[in-house]
């Protein structure tokens, strides 16, 4: 996975609520058995008419933000299905980081995995971010996850929480399964505690 | 949650502190997982993952593969057309096979949706954990089990090592007294209960589900409440074990047997929440205030009675909310203020890992036999899975609804998320027994509104959304 430390990056603004990791990533493009390629398919039906043919208007698309890294929204961000081809197809856009009030609990879990950086932040925090987003171009942004920080184009700094562990493996681009199997004996003795107390198991 | 060894826990509480392999200082836990369900569709990439690092599965024996997403609900013998469809089948059958799983065949009788067939074979058991990588898994908490979907990345670690990192949730808890009134189940209980709370109501929570009404539910009907919890926003969802889970487990293939079964219930009858057990959040609601529930609009919290009328924008102060609703109006083509019953459906559609149980089956073979679906109205009944199918036939369920004009299918997840060949076209309307309303899920601009069985039924017959209460 790769690190994350700091980004300073476009910004790109999608002002909607609640939205589902269905609309992140339509259920067509869950068939795939790789991690990568997802970009087609990201935001989908906000982007493609019914016979595949490109919409106007969507944020992602204006040349301003076709290389954005970051993207400024709503409450409740990947909301619904568990699918991890949602972060994947952010990540496989370019997307870094994800800032938005709150977000739906699988999905922040799953950018974790995957190198990508979800910063809840106040409303009114993430409402001012959003101006900065609209602005195009100069919408440029500073992401430092050593210091919780997020800079504006104008040079006004908020600062976000994040666990402690999470920004730790984010930082360093570790494995969580290596890590885990760092404590492989804990897991056997586990196991064996188990055998004698549930033995129907 | 409660940290203190002695002081009362909940049944959150007890499952994790008895699941906990380590605790790091900053709090991060690695939790043992006892059951792993697996699917075609979130499955391939783990287990290229253990294949590149040269892993191994380090219990097949605590896991259970079967393919449902994906497989047609039609005639199986002429295998899989759609091209990507059959590879994520097939690739799933290769891992199992490569790595040791057990998997359920499209043609073997067990086969189903993967939150049906865990339940009906015994594989689910009061007290575990059980994870799958689908959201869906809170199903599995009306057994008094941890039960919480994973990403794809999770589902590699916990092949890797049974375990998972996880943070400890909150505790909340719905409390539901009073008597479920006549044509009032159990889905119509849990979308009351999504519409209080919200979609976001449960975040970072598991919810355990109280009361006498959820004490008088049945284990398909506390299946369906848990199934949804998920829609809440919530972790999981939990129902405390009791008389009437053990008679259902007891005797099932996997259940433990013998004397196994008698430690295995000593351990179970310590599950429920202690008296004193304390909750971050409390949310009470009362059964007389719970009409048959009908979703107009894109999200499982817009929900409204049957009764009622779509919602009028021009009355929502916040204005993120007032145009998420205005969008979602013209998406479903609705407009507002339009009440309920004069919304006409096209599409029926009655079975996914919510409704597709043989309780659910039942219920709808009462109310339509005798009667046919309207003209215009394309109805299909999924089983959730192979038993289901052989035990519907076996009371002749399925020539009642065939009929009466419904078309009978296969076991899959077939219409709810239209992976497979169901799907609705754009601007068809379906009233639908499934768990999401999402823009798209079940086919391009296709329209859903969640109902339960009995009202997916009622529907079919008239040719419109319907109070089922009218029609008994």
């Amino acid at each position: 996975m790769e690190k994350f430390t700091t980004l300073t990056a476009v910004a790109a603004p999608l002002s909607m609520i609640n939205v589902d990791t269905d609309k992140i990533i339509p259920k067509q493009f869950l068939k795939t058995i790789a991690r990568t390629g997802l970009a087609k398919g990201l935001f989908y039906e906000l982007r493609y008419d019914e016979e595949g043919k490109p919409k106007e208007g969507f944020v992602l698309d204006q040349p301003a933000y076709r290389n954005a890294k970051i993207l400024v929204t709503g409450k409740n961000f990947g909301c619904g299905s568990s699918r991890e081809h949602a972060p994947w197809a952010l990540l496989d856009f370019g997307i870094r980081c994800v800032i938005a009030p709150s977000f739906g609990d699988i999905f922040y879990n799953n950018c974790f995995k995957n190198g990508i950086l979800p910063i809840a932040l106040p409303q009114e925090q993430v409402d001012l971010l959003m101006d900065d987003a609209d602005r195009g171009a100069n919408a440029i942004l500073t992401v430092d996850l050593e210091k919780q920080e997020v800079t504006g184009p104008d040079g006004g700094t908020v600062h976000f929480e994040i666990d402690g562990f999470r920004k730790h493996c984010l930082l360093n681009g570790l494995d969580d399964i290596a890590l885990t199997f760092q404590k492989d004996d804990k897991i056997d003795s586990f196991e064996a505690q188990r055998q004698v107390s549930q033995p129907w198991l | 949650m409660s940290d203190s060894a002695s002081g009362p826990r909940t049944l959150f509480d007890k499952i994790w502190s008895s699941h906990l392999v380590d605790r790091q200082d900053d709090g991060t836990c690695l939790i043992y997982i006892d059951r792993h369900l697996v699917h075609e569709v979130t499955s391939p990439q783990a287990f290229e993952g253990l294949r590149l690092a040269g892993r191994k599965v380090r219990h097949p024996d605590a896991t259970l593969a079967v393919a449902d997403h994906n497989v047609p609900t039609g005639d199986r013998s002429l295998g899989i057309e759609d091209e990507e469809s059959r590879i994520q089948v097939e690739t799933l059958a290769r891992n199992c096979a490569e790595f040791g799983v057990e998997m359920y065949a499209m043609d073997d009788p067990r086969q189903g949706i993967v939150h049906i067939i865990g339940p009906e074979q015994g594989f689910t058991l009061p007290g575990m954990t059980i994870v799958c990588g689908d959201s869906h898994t809170s199903t599995h908490g009306a057994f008094g089990a941890l039960a919480f979907g994973i990403g794809t990345s999770e589902v590699e670690h916990v092949l890797a090592t049974q375990t998972l990192i996880q943070q400890p949730a909150r505790n909340m808890r719905i409390t539901v007294d009073g008597d479920l009134p006549a044509g009032v189940t159990a889905k119509d209980l849990i979308l009351a209960i999504i519409g209080k709370i919200g979609t976001a109501g449960g975040t970072g929570h598991v919810i355990e589900y109280a009361g006498q009404a959820i004490r008088d539910l049945s284990m398909e009907g506390r299946m369906t409440v848990c199934n949804m919890s998920i829609e809440a926003g919530a972790r999981a969802g939990l129902i405390a074990p009791d008389e009437t889970t053990f008679d259902y487990v007891k005797g099932r293939a996997m259940a433990p047997k013998g004397g196994r079964w008698e430690q295995a219930l000593a351990f179970w009858r310590t599950l429920p929440s202690d008296e004193g057990a304390s909750y971050d959040k409390e949310v009470t609601l009362a059964t007389s205030q719970i009409a048959p529930q009908v979703t107009w609009g894109t999200s499982p919290q817009d929900v409204v009675p049957v009764t009622g009328r779509v919602p009028d924008p021009a009355t929502v102060a916040d204005e993120a909310q007032r145009q998420s609703m205005e969008r979602a109006l013209d998406y479903m083509g609705l407009a507002a203020g339009t009440p309920i019953q004069d919304i006409a459906v096209d599409t029926v559609f009655i079975g996914s890992c919510t409704n597709g149980r043989i309780e659910d089956l039942r219920q709808v073979a009462d109310l339509v036999k005798g009667r046919k679906v309207a003209a215009g109205v394309r109805a299909m009944i999924v089983p959730g899975s192979g038993l289901v199918k052989h035990q519907a036939e076996e009371e002749g369920l399925d020539r009642v609804f065939m009929d009466s004009g419904f078309d009978w299918r296969e076991p899959g997840c077939s219409m709810c998320l239209a992976m497979n060949a169901d799907k609705l076209q754009p601007r068809e309307r379906c009233a639908s027994t499934s768990n999401r309303n999402f823009e798209g899920r079940q086919g391009r601009g296709g329209r859903t509104h969640l109902v339960s069985p009995i009202m997916a039924a009622a529907a079919a017959i008239t040719g419109h959304l319907t109070d089922v209460r009218e029609l008994v």
